[in-house]
């Protein structure tokens, strides 16, 4: 059987193709099933307490009452999730943050929880926990956190990343360079020069459902688990850790999510849901509210940039050096790293320099959100282009296009890079009608590039050969986005199958081997390769059924159009799927097709967008008129769904760009946890979103496939500023640039 | 204080118990099984749970349960022909105007108020129509032209009958 995951440069008959998506009937009659939609038989409703506090020491919690209430089941607080991790570094934040420990870390952190018959019972029962605080300051604003005097989160927190280790803690958790070359030499060379600060807010992913799960713990200690998750295995694997069971003991079924974004790639509830659930003896729902999701499941960080970039005067970019400072929340993830991996990535330089600083504020523990930490490096490293090209009077696409990565190039962040889409989407900019429409009264455009690394990582599929020759395929990976749709046109492809004939299905973590989760734009990558080569070992198996039906040898037996053909000059009819199928009894038994990989190789990932915008300038209000995006998608595999992918970036990004933001009053509390105050772009506020797949195909995947979810986010902030700067006059450096933050640059700008 | 509620859905009589307090959308979810009517904000602000109550296009969350008694509630799971889509539903699907597909009952009952008040609605009023419901996958562009397509489907079919 050929294993070889290379790519072959093959014709597709399926591949390509617009098929309706097999998830779709059921999510337009109201049948398909999300987290909260789903019962277990005596099933409690659970409730969690959350502290009002940015940062406080939990002196004492009292649940006597609250227990002694008829119809409370259990009451849980950390005691009730005793540290099993062994200090690991990945583990312990997250069991911290599930439950507040000695402190809480911010307005919404957890501190008991309650399981209780019905949910009046819950909220009564939540009224009368007793919970003794001793206030701390705090600080919510990733720049004065690193100032000398803020306060100090973790006493324990020294600086990962510098030698020699500070003596004194602080809330830079880590530092984490990348770059190659002589920066100091660049700036030497460089005509113009350029240095800014940027900022971006922090932005909630803002999936419409709001984390849901049942779990149910037995008394013999195994355990079940329904969840809306990107990950089930990761949430299996990590749940069990926390609660010290046998992985294999839990079982965890993913619903069908209703958003995620990154959001659902990290744990939040789910462990209270078990604790509760094995101190109750029963099977126990957890529910976030909205407020609750706003407050206590991950956003993305909140950022302030230095960015200084130089050029020379015939538009060579000669240097680039940016510190990077990304809040993560009370707990260092490797958001700063993320940032200052991608910022440059779209460059081919010969001097550059990033450094990125993890800071640790009293918010909401940061998770991914779409191409993590890359739309605010790209809002500092794009906005300054623009800028410097307008400085030397040269065309921005041009400027780019001069400067722009190729196969070969050393990235920023140290790999060489094979084939790659930036400047062929460079180009497509450059040609595109929208570069070349008339702009109106008020109105400016904008472009910028953004990339994405993609992820593969570890996948394991099963795929099945009925006994009528239909085709069911089992995946671990969580279908976002159409993934369903993609893989079954992957294996329809492979095995030469209609479309139809194929069913894919996401098991749970009973049915196969681990699977890493849906991020980082793996799901498609990673589980593809996995599906097409359960495909080809599922025709090798048939080939060799057919072989024993005709009594010939294996190696004259071809596979073609689904069929296997006998080879050479014979008067044996082929035979279809379903034929061989049908003998599979006296055959062999069962047909299938399993297959465990890590996939390698998942192709970069660049775009470009362009965007037009309208600026009020009595109001401050803007609109984006409109908005065009070009990415490379290796092998769109189904091209609709593809658009989607792209509109649905775009559209966070202008959200992020114009108007999200957490808000935090003086006393540490978010102010706006809600859709009305923070709101998210409707349907009203956007135009038609143009967009254009390129295919460069991915030499490490058979039919060339890269990821597709996430880059479409990452240039919007960018062009958004570009447009509205080239709109205004005035550069825009702060996200979101809402109303009254591009009144103020107005007026500055006119002072 | 519990309640006694008969009401209609989908055209069929129902009769549940709810405690006094309890919003519309937790009786049809947790007391009809009707689980197509989501919960996105339980504040009026996402749309997600909408239904209509009496011809009227409304957020379920901001309704009690009691105030279902003697009324009738149309709702995602009542929107098809037996197993025939509604034109809506179906121009959702071709237009993959659909992801995650959380939304997408609101947008569809949204979307139907839209459409039998006015059956030819332009690209603008499709968008402040539905300004009321939020999507985060879509970016809303397959979604305008879903029902921009299925409008074009439901106007021939009205003139043909």
């Amino acid at each position: 059987m050929n294993d070889d995951p290379a790519y072959t440069g093959q014709t597709f008959k399926s591949v390509g193709t617009r098929p309706l998506r097999p998830d779709g009937v059921d999510k337009v009659t109201g049948r398909a099933r999300y987290g909260a939609d789903f019962t277990m038989p005596g099933q409690l409703a659970g409730l969690v307490l959350r502290s009002p506090h940015a940062h406080a020491t939990i002196k004492k919690i009292d649940i006597s009452k609250a227990e002694a209430l008829p119809g409370v089941k259990a009451v849980v607080t950390s005691q009730d999730l005793p540290d099993v991790t062994g200090g690991d570094r990945e583990l312990l934040p997250i069991l911290e943050n599930c439950m507040a420990r000695k402190k809480a870390f911010y307005d919404g952190h957890a501190v008991a929880a309650v399981a209780a018959i019905d949910m009046p019972t819950a909220k009564a029962a939540l009224k009368l926990i007793e919970v003794e605080y001793k206030v701390l300051k705090h600080v919510t604003d990733v720049d004065k956190a690193v100032e000398p005097k803020a306060p100090v989160l973790h006493k324990d927190c020294f600086t990962r990343g510098v030698d020699p280790k500070p003596e004194k803690p602080s809330n830079v958790a880590k530092v984490s360079t990348f770059g190659h070359g002589d920066v100091d030499a660049g700036f030497e060379q460089a005509d113009v020069i350029i240095e800014r600060n940027f900022r971006t807010e922090q932005t909630h992913q803002g999936y419409i459902e709001p984390h849901a799960c049942v779990a149910s713990i037995s008394p013999d200690g195994s355990g079940d688990l329904w969840v809306c998750t990107q990950g089930h295995f990761v949430f299996r694997q990590q749940c069990a850790q926390l609660l010290g069971m046998d992985v294999s003991k839990l079982r965890v079924t993913s619903s069908e999510i209703g958003g995620g974004f990154g959001g659902k790639t990290h744990l939040w509830l789910e462990p209270v849901a078990m604790a509760l659930s094995r101190k109750a003896n029963r099977p126990v729902k957890l529910v976030m509210t909205r407020e609750e999701v706003f407050r206590a499941s991950g956003p993305t960080s909140a950022t302030s940039i230095d960015m200084k970039i130089g050029v020379t005067n015939d538009g060579r970019i000669v240097a680039g050096d940016a510190t990077l400072r990304y809040s993560s929340g009370p707990w260092a993830g490797s958001w700063a790293m993320l940032g200052a991996m991608t910022a440059f990535a779209c460059y081919d330089m010969e001097n550059v320099k990033t450094t990125g600083m993890e800071v640790l504020v009293n918010r909401p523990k940061t998770t991914a959100y779409r191409a993590p930490s890359a739309p605010m490096a790209a809002f500092a490293v794009e906005s300054v282009l623009d800028e410097l090209a307008k400085r030397i009077g040269m065309d921005a696409v041009e400027m780019r296009i001069k400067n722009a990565a190729k196969e070969g190039t050393q990235a920023s962040y140290g790999p060489v890079y094979g084939p790659i889409g930036i400047g062929p989407s460079l180009d497509a900019a450059k040609n595109h009608p929208h570069m070349k429409a008339k702009l109106g009264k008020n109105q400016g455009r904008g472009m910028a590039c953004g990339f994405w690394f993609n992820f593969g990582g570890q996948s394991c599929t099963n795929l099945n050969i009925s006994m009528d020759g239909s085709v069911t395929l089992t995946v671990g990976t969580i279908d976002v986005g159409g993934a369903r749709a993609s893989l079954s046109l992957c294996v329809a492809e492979e095995l030469g199958i209609p479309y139809e004939q194929v069913k894919t299905v996401i098991g749970d973590t009973g049915t196969l081997g681990y699977n890493e989760m849906t991020d980082g734009s793996r799901g498609t990558f990673a589980s593809s390769m996995s599906a097409i080569m359960s495909a080809r070992k599922a025709i090798d198996e048939m080939r060799h059924r057919a072989a024993k039906m005709w009594e010939i040898s294996p190696d004259d037996v071809i596979w073609e159009d689904g069929h296997a053909r006998a080879a050479g000059d014979t008067n044996l009819p082929p035979l279809s799927i379903a034929d061989i199928a049908a003998a599979a009894e006296k055959s062999g038994g069962p047909i299938a097709g399993h297959t465990q990989l890590v996939a390698d190789g998942a192709g970069v990932s660049f775009a470009t967008h362009i965007c037009d915008v309208e600026v009020d300038p009595e109001t401050g209000s803007t609109r984006v008129v409109r908005y065009t995006v070009i990415q490379d998608a290796g092998k769109a595999v189904h091209p609709t769904y593809v658009e989607g992918q792209f509109q649905g970036g775009a559209a966070q990004g202008i959200g992020w760009a114009l108007n999200e933001e957490y808000v935090y009053g003086e006393d540490g509390r978010l102010q706006n946890p809600g859709f009305l105050d923070y709101r998210i772009p409707v349907c009203s506020d956007l135009p038609m979103i143009d967009t254009q797949i390129l295919e460069i195909p991915n030499p490490n995947h058979p039919y060339g496939i890269r990821g597709v979810g996430e880059t479409s986010i990452v240039p919007p902030l960018a062009a958004i500023g570009n447009a509205v700067s080239n709109a205004t006059g005035v550069r825009m450096t702060h996200v979101p640039m809402s109303p009254p933050r591009i009144l103020d640059a107005l007026d500055e700008a006119s002072a | 204080m519990s309640m006694l509620v008969s009401t209609t859905v989908n055209g069929d009589s129902m009769e549940f118990v709810c405690d006094a307090s309890e919003t519309l959308l937790d009786s049809l979810r947790d007391r009809m099984g009707m689980t197509g009517v989501k919960e996105g904000c339980g504040t009026g602000d996402c749309g997600a749970c909408s239904i209509m109550l009496d011809g009227a296009l409304v957020c379920s969350c901001l309704v009690l349960g009691a105030e279902a008694e003697g009324r009738e509630i149309e709702t995602v799971e009542g929107m098809s022909d037996g197993s025939k889509l509604h034109p809506l539903q179906q121009k959702f699907l071709e237009h993959a105007a659909l992801q995650c597909g959380i939304c997408t009952p609101g947008f569809l009952i949204a979307a139907k108020a839209l459409l039998e008040k006015n059956p030819d609605p332009t690209e603008t009023e499709i968008r402040y129509a539905l300004a009321g419901n939020l999507c985060r996958c879509t970016g809303y562009d397959k979604i305008v032209r879903a029902v921009q397509d299925a409008a074009k489907v439901m106007n021939k079919k009205g003139k043909k009958a």
